[in-house]
């Protein structure tokens, strides 16, 4: 069958899906968006989150039939998304959220290492980076996406509103402590930039 | 040259050494180089390798556990529209069919018969991983079940059958019954006759659940066909060179065409120290001549590398009146299940490790692997002294108790330092700073009582055992207290040639020198390419550091376990830097070395791209040293020798270096549900010099995590009736969320040892000893209950078990 979606904002057809084809599928080995991760491809460990019209979804649980016609985004499109969403004082869409400056909340990081340099991240991106958030990997993007719609609808967050939104997402690395650290310096940050 | 305090030819006092002015160096909190690509999603992992015109490759795996393999009937599966190969044992292309880490038992498809619950037993290439799947459903094949060995007494039973007949391994002289791998007693002193100067004697027999590594990224890869009849193969591994010495025999290749390139790894923990689909790939993309990617599931994950070892620990300690151990006696049963993997080593380690970071002269040490028809069980993070560790410090407490003395006092009382002979009779002869470290997780002060009150007289049920479950306010809750200390061995241990590679190039580029690192280390999550780019920065006075990526185009880093990297080819990188940096300044000496006298006489340094004296003055810049030449060396770098464990004393200088973490957890216990809630975990580690304190750190709380939760929820369960895994999934094997983990404090201590590099400790595994029975130690506290098995299941909590 063919999918017709919009994926980071750019329209997009997918042929020749099978049926059974997840949404994470289809963004991973037909779409070139191997940014969602398939850690468990059964709704457990969060690591496909990805939003769906603005709600965050494992991806890998969603027929990607189901997705005709809507909107998602990924860990790929965060940035922009973040973008969007500080420009036009709403989520992404325009739809949705609270105001942020994007421009004030990007921080540049010192020379000393590659990292950070030339990309232009969102807020949440830097901060996981910054505060040591990041080892293996694999649990980030979904992390980010879900990290990302806690602070659009929460910018300040208590330590027990990030356990609650972020108790879908597994990571086997860290404890989690550098992504409580993460999720408060973005939150700090967008704070101070406001 | 580094550390020099010789005055310069201008006679000022020096003060510059190596490193010291260059940003980014060692001691630097700086970032994971790869660290945008990670949060940007463009990171590649081994499941993320496309290539036009790939087929997916899928396994078929035995639905029993044990048993002979009557037929195996293809036909239907290869008739499929889209399917392209499929191979069992009969198509194997070379001599050698069977692989391993040190005992090649470990058939590449199963021959004749299967010997555990999801072996590999058929191969499929198709054009879309669905219809690889239901093309492998279409294999059929007739089992005639064997019967099951599962335990010590089934497998040393007279009429035992074997798991493997015929063994020719070095381990079977020595070993009682073919059903035991390998065997390490350890015997020094005379543990009967210390026995009788104990006033109390306290026995104890524990029981350590099978643990998964479950790291998020599966085992995948992509295998390429050349044109020179090799194969090119990306893929997710702890040790490059290791899978190279596998696959190649299999595939009937010399080793150089199988080209082997690290791609992202989604975590390891010593899960991906075996092969799982490395040789099925590449089997698959020689036969097809088309790309092959492997992808697998979680639960096929379940069943595609080896687990840490499930075992049994019978420990007898004495002690006197005034809280002295005596002596220690103990067996520890460890399950290798079908194949050996790593089993040998970790029989080692339990064996070495059995007495803890306590002194103790006189011991009587056995630990076993069995051979069983349960999963294969190897590596994972703490390696044998996990298990050990579980049981010692469950028995420390029952000792203090039993003589009324404070449990952390009894301890410290009995703890070993510098100079303490282990049990193999090895001096410690770097810090073991074990006291101090326990005394640094009691003195905290303990969180507040009752956290979860709010106003009202209402709870806030999230800070709650069960959480939002709501099953309590506060009714039946209980708090406890518990503490833990562990050792962990750094490195490969007896007499391992445990050496690693570094190939560092330093150019000039731009008008700047920039220095590449090429070493075959596999990135893992753990921080590893940061701390080479910062090792590289102090050694060679650059800022700009390129990591290579991993490849078998350069010799072997060893493995990424055993707490080893950071020590081991952080050690060689540094070498190569070492011997780089002569290099550049013998060019400058030769080029420049007539115009000023310094060249001659002083300790030369490369800070901030110079060349510069000990004392600081400038000679030139590296730039105009080098100019169009480039400085490049590969070497391999080696810490101090290890000898094997005598084979019945245990005696021998086995081991390089030691970890030690402490633990001290709180916990709350519904105690009419059983429902345990971890409210802090704090730890306290020694680890020699911090290259990178936030790696540090994240490390030390991921490993206590792990530790976490082997204690309250992660266990793979086996039948005991058929050997078949009952919980391959993450819904019924569960790892800890981040509502299950509490704050982890850590306290570092940066002893040095001054055999290694920088005077650094391996840091990675020992907070995952010593947070298990520290839980463990705070649940029974709260509850009074003995508890003598890990994981602990709210039916033990309840009596309903």
């Amino acid at each position: 069958m063919r999918v017709n979606f919009t994926v980071n904002g750019r329209e997009q057809q997918a042929d020749d899906v099978w049926e059974g084809e997840s949404l994470l599928y289809v963004l991973r080995e037909r779409m070139g968006l191997p940014g969602s991760k398939n850690a468990c491809e059964q709704g457990e460990c969060g690591s496909c989150t990805v939003r769906l019209d603005g709600v965050p979804v494992c991806s890998c649980l969603v027929a990607a039939g189901q997705v005709e016609g809507r909107d998602v985004v990924t860990v790929e499109g965060l940035a922009d998304y973040a973008k969007q969403r500080a420009e036009h004082g709403g989520c992404g869409t325009g739809a949705c959220g609270t105001s942020l400056d994007a421009a004030k909340q990007w921080e540049a990081r010192p020379a000393d290492s590659q990292t950070g340099e030339g990309t232009q991240l969102s807020p949440i991106q830097q901060a996981f980076i910054d505060a040591g958030a990041v080892q293996c990997g694999f649990c980030t993007p979904g992390l980010l996406v879900a990290a990302d719609e806690l602070l659009e609808r929460n910018s300040e967050p208590s330590d027990a509103d990030i356990r609650e939104a972020l108790s879908g997402n597994l990571c086997r690395c860290t404890g989690y402590e550098k992504i409580l650290d993460a999720v408060r310096l973005a939150a700090a940050r967008e704070g101070e930039a406001v | 040259m580094a550390g020099t305090t010789a005055p310069s030819p201008a006679g000022v006092p020096t003060n510059v050494t190596q490193g010291s002015q260059t940003k980014g160096g060692i001691g630097e909190s700086t970032l994971r180089p790869d660290g945008t690509l990670k949060v940007t999603g463009e990171f590649a992992y081994s499941s993320d390798m496309w290539h036009e015109d790939m087929l997916w490759g899928q396994t078929l795996r035995s639905t029993v556990a044990h048993a002979e393999i009557v037929s195996i009937d293809t036909s239907e599966a290869l008739a499929m529209a889209g399917v392209y190969a499929v191979l069992t044992y009969d198509d194997l292309p070379a001599e050698v069919k069977n692989y391993g880490l040190e005992i090649q038992d470990t058939p590449v498809l199963a021959h004749g018969k299967v010997r555990h619950h999801g072996e590999p037993v058929a191969l499929v290439a198709a054009d879309h991983p669905e219809t690889a799947r239901r093309a492998a459903a279409k294999i059929k094949i007739e089992y005639k079940e064997l019967p099951l060995i599962t335990d010590e007494a089934s497998a040393t039973a007279p009429d035992a059958v074997l798991v493997h007949e015929g063994r020719d391994d070095h381990h079977i002289g020595h070993v009682p019954h073919p059903n035991i791998v390998h065997r390490q007693p350890i015997i020094r002193g005379d543990a009967d006759e210390a026995a009788k100067k104990a006033d109390v004697i306290v026995k104890g027999e524990y029981t350590f659940g099978m643990q998964d590594q479950a790291f998020l990224g599966p085992e995948s890869g992509l295998a390429v066909p050349g044109e020179d009849g090799g194969v090119d193969l990306y893929v997710a591994t702890q040790w490059l060179h290791s899978d190279l010495k596998q696959i190649a025999p299999v595939l009937g290749l010399p080793e150089e065409k199988v080209r082997m390139t690290l791609s992202g790894v989604g975590g390891a923990f010593g899960g991906r120290e075996d092969i799982s689909m490395q040789i099925h790939a590449c089997l698959l993309a020689l036969r097809t001549g088309k790309p092959v990617k492997i992808v697998y599931n979680r639960f096929e994950s379940f069943f595609g590398h080896v687990h840490r070892h499930p075992a049994k620990l019978y420990y007898e300690h004495g002690a006197t009146k005034d809280g002295k151990l005596t002596h220690m006696k103990c067996k520890i049963v460890l399950d290798g299940g079908a194949y050996a993997s790593a089993s040998p080593a970790v029989v080692g380690n339990a064996s070495s490790l059995s007495v803890g970071p306590y002194v103790v002269d006189d011991v009587d040490i056995e630990a076993i692997a069995l051979y069983t028809n349960n999963p294969p069980c190897g590596a994972m993070r703490g390696f044998g002294a996990v298990q050990a560790c579980f049981a010692y410090e469950a028995q420390m407490d029952k000792l203090a108790d039993k003589l009324g003395l404070d449990r952390v006092e009894f301890r410290q009382l009995n703890a070993m330092e510098q100079g303490t002979i282990m049990p193999t009779g090895q001096p410690v002869d770097s810090p073991a700073p074990v006291a101090e470290i326990l005394r640094r997780v009691k003195s905290r002060p303990l969180p507040p009582e009752r956290q979860w009150e709010v106003a009202d007289g209402d709870a806030d049920v999230r800070e709650l055992p069960g959480g939002l479950s709501n099953t309590t306010h506060g009714e039946g809750v209980v708090r406890g207290v518990g503490y833990a200390v562990g050792i962990k061995n750094v490195g490969f241990s007896e007499g391992f040639d445990d050496y690693s590679t570094a190939k560092v190039r330093i150019e000039v580029i731009n008008g700047e020198p920039v220095a590449t690192v090429h070493t075959a280390m596999a990135e893992v999550g753990q921080g590893g390419v940061t701390v080479h780019a910062q090792i590289a920065r102090t050694e060679l006075g650059v800022q700009q550091v390129t990591i290579h990526p991993a490849d078998t185009q350069v010799g072997s880093a060893g493995s990424t376990s055993a707490s080893r990297q950071t020590y081991v080819t952080g050690g060689a990188v540094k070498n190569s830097c070492e011997l780089v940096r002569e290099k550049v300044l013998e060019i400058g000496r030769r080029k420049f070395g007539s115009y000023h006298p310094a060249w001659a006489t002083a300790e030369l340094l490369l800070e901030g791209g110079k060349v510069v004296t000990d004392g600081g003055e400038v000679l030139t810049t590296i730039a105009e040293v080098l100019e169009d030449e480039a400085v490049e060396i590969e070497a391999e770098w080696r810490h101090r020798p290890t000898d094997a464990f005598d084979l019945v004393t245990g005696q021998g200088n086995g081991h390089v270096q030691y970890s030690f973490a402490a633990h001290r957890a709180v916990v709350e216990v519904d105690t009419e549900l059983g429902l345990v809630k971890v409210i802090e975990l704090s730890c306290a580690q020694d680890v020699g010099k911090a290259l990178n304190p936030l790696s540090v750190v994240g490390q030390i709380q991921g490993g206590t995590t792990q530790g976490l939760g082997v204690a309250v929820m992660e266990e793979i369960i086996v039948d005991p009736k058929t050997a078949k895994v009952r919980n391959p999934s993450f819904t019924d094997y569960l790892i800890p969320t981040i509502l299950d983990t509490p704050t982890i404090p850590v306290d570092v201590l940066e002893l040095a040892d001054d055999h290694a590099p920088y005077g650094l400790r391996g840091i990675g595994e020992a907070p995952t000893l010593s947070s298990t029975p520290a839980v463990l130690a705070a649940i029974r506290n709260a509850t009074g209950l003995e508890l003598n098995k890990t994981p602990v299941r709210p039916e033990h909590l309840t009596g309903t078990s």
